[in-house]
């Protein structure tokens, strides 16, 4: 008797609600055993064991089901639902009434406000406008230096890609941040323009979109410059000594080899800053004016200050949808080279 | 002409680089500003500092910070080189593109996207928000870059030493603990540090998934961030930017270091007769 009791799994045994309150992955566990998906998987581990080469394939492919797809479709269902001041604060879609019916409502209504309210429709087409334009003033900027890097003597590449790679390893919170006390008013940028008389009085930066926009460009600078720079550094000098040998001018030659033939840093580039910005929250809410409409930010004050989550869930299924297109062909492009 | 080109690629990495670095050192240089007011300059003081040793709540939101991205980076690299092995080694599986849509989506979703998902299946399920949540959500995120970062470097790895191994006998599960995962022991490292930023820096992922009783160091600094600029968040940001440079360097000067003996190695062992 005592053998079997030792083979099964003491966690049960123990009360549950201490174990959750103790944290940690036992609790995780104990919590889980709650869902039956779960239960019948750990059930059937423990019957029939489970083979390394098993366990490799269901435990990532698991965890990102529970955890990244089944989110979605929650997101998906309280989209469709109606608001309701009660906890959680969304309708539920199947229904029981008087225990009878099976009632089962689909609510389009946040789907038409998103529609019919201009509030949210601008914001869409002006995070599609900044992200953009960002993606090309990041380009204007990034190719410039990627190219030195390129051609930079071979002893100084790794240490110029380090210091590429360095700052997006750093806080993108205090890079954001760190704007602030540079743009506002009485900033650092105000007082070395005024004082070179540049300027009479202070520019008003900070808290419009001009922000927004060196916001962006600044915190995805690296993401444009390392593929441009990975694409630029394998080109072969002599493709271009050989056109201005025929007669190019450096400036042609330019444009008629390196730019083509670059054309895989540059799409990568675009899509590695542009994806990301469409749904950046923090740049717009602490660089941008009360005025800088961008979809991240009015998701994040419907959920947070208006406490709406059915329709914050039908801004964030709309920004998925306008979002998928872009990342289907982002993931093809990292599948083919993944070292860009 | 060539020497003009290279004067324009100077400049241009010169003007680069000063965009790039200006923001963080003015922020370092103004966290020793001994005036409260974040434009005058009053002299070099330490004074933030040591304020902020004294800042409770300051200190338990970075111990909190500091746990979840511990626990979570390290979780994060056992589930992405799991991931990164089915990607790179299982050939054609059912779900194949339905898991490595999976692996690469949270690269590029946005933040609040992710966010709101995770907390709509936390507050579905009931649990209660809090440190777990949060680590759960990091785990999630950080191991599709864990996976990607290992995955490059599996792909490169010469497969035939570890299909030697297995024709000598040695076990699938062994020859990956024997043979493949010393070989791409770099990346794992590159990964893990990877997923402890990316956990350290988290604003809005753990804003969503929180509960009332865990602060992350990140919402801590937006929240005073939101009131105004402080020297105790520019002494904040230096000291995280510090941590941060000192890591990347360290790590970057120790992978070289490997990477130098490694080619000895090889030289040696091809010199060898």
């Amino acid at each position: 008797m005592a053998t079997i009791e030792e083979q099964t799994p003491r966690v049960e045994f123990v009360s549950g609600e201490r174990i959750a309150r103790s944290g940690g992955f036992t609790g995780l566990h104990a919590r889980l055993l709650h869902y039956w998906p779960y239960r019948w998987s750990v059930a059937w581990v423990q019957r029939r064991g489970l083979s390394p080469r098993a366990a490799v394939i269901l435990v990532p492919f698991g965890w990102l089901l529970l955890f990244f797809l089944a989110p979605f479709l929650i997101v998906l269902k309280i989209s469709f639902s109606e608001i309701r001041m009660a906890i959680p604060p969304y309708a539920p879609l199947v229904e029981l009434v008087d225990g009878i019916y099976l009632t089962i409502t689909l609510n389009i209504e946040n789907y038409q406000l998103l529609w019919e309210d201009s509030l949210y429709w601008r914001s869409y087409v002006n995070s599609l406008w900044i992200a953009a334009t960002s993606t090309l003033l990041a380009l204007l900027i990034g190719y410039p230096i990627a190219y030195g890097m390129a051609r930079a003597p071979r002893q100084w590449r790794s240490m110029l890609l380090m210091m590429v790679i360095l700052p997006f390893w750093t806080s993108f919170l205090i890079r954001v941040y760190a704007w602030i006390g540079i743009l506002k008013q009485e900033g650092l940028l105000n007082l070395v323009l005024m004082h070179l008389g540049l300027i009479s009085e202070p520019l008003e930066i900070l808290y419009t979109d001009i922000a927004v926009y060196v916001g962006i460009v600044y915190s995805y600078l690296p993401f444009m410059v390392l593929p441009l720079y990975a694409n630029l550094e394998k080109m072969d000098p002599d493709l271009l000594e050989s056109a201005q040998d025929l007669g190019c001018t450096p400036l042609k030659a330019f444009w008629v080899v390196t730019m083509p033939l670059s054309l895989p840093g540059i799409v990568a580039g675009c899509f590695l800053v542009f994806i990301p910005a469409v749904g950046e929250f923090v740049i717009p809410d602490l660089l941008g004016g009360a005025d800088t409409l961008m979809i991240g930010k009015t998701l994040w004050t419907e959920f947070f200050a208006n406490r709406d989550w059915p329709l914050s869930s039908a801004v964030a299924v709309v920004l998925l949808t306008l979002l998928i297109v872009p990342i289907v062909i982002f993931q093809k492009i990292q599948e083919k080279n993944p070292d860009l | 002409m060539n020497k003009r080109m290279s004067w324009f690629n100077l400049g241009s990495l010169v003007a680069g680089f000063g965009f790039l670095y200006a923001p963080i050192v003015i922020l370092i240089i103004y966290s020793f500003n001994d005036s409260r007011l974040v434009t005058v300059w009053g002299g070099f003081s330490t004074r933030w500092y040591s304020e902020l040793l004294q800042n409770e709540s300051i200190l338990d939101a970075a111990w909190v910070t500091l746990r979840v991205a511990f626990l979570s980076s390290t979780v994060a690299v056992v589930l992405g080189t799991m991931a990164a092995l089915l990607l790179a080694r299982f050939g054609r599986f059912p779900g194949r593109t339905l898991f490595s849509g999976m692996i690469y989506a949270p690269l590029v979703m946005p933040d609040v996207i992710i966010g709101l998902s995770l907390l709509l299946m936390f507050v579905a399920l009931a649990w209660d928000r809090g440190f777990m949540t949060i680590t759960l959500a990091h785990i999630t995120f950080s191991m599709c870059y864990v996976a990607v970062v290992v995955q490059s470097r599996l792909i490169s790895v010469d497969q035939s030493i570890e299909e030697a191994a297995m024709d000598l006998g040695c076990p699938p599960g062994r020859t990956f603990f024997v043979i493949t995962l010393p070989i791409i022991a770099p990346a794992l490292v590159s990964g893990w540090l990877l997923s402890f930023t990316l956990s350290l820096d988290d604003l809005v992922i753990a804003s969503f998934v929180s509960g009332p009783g865990a602060t992350t160091l990140p919402m801590k600094i937006y929240s005073q961030v939101r009131l105004g600029v402080t020297p105790e968040i520019n002494a904040v940001s230096t000291i995280l930017v510090g941590i941060v440079a000192t890591g990347v360097l360290a790590a970057s000067l120790i992978s070289r270091r490997q990477e130098m003996t490694r080619r000895q190695d090889e030289q040696l062992a091809a010199a060898a007769p």
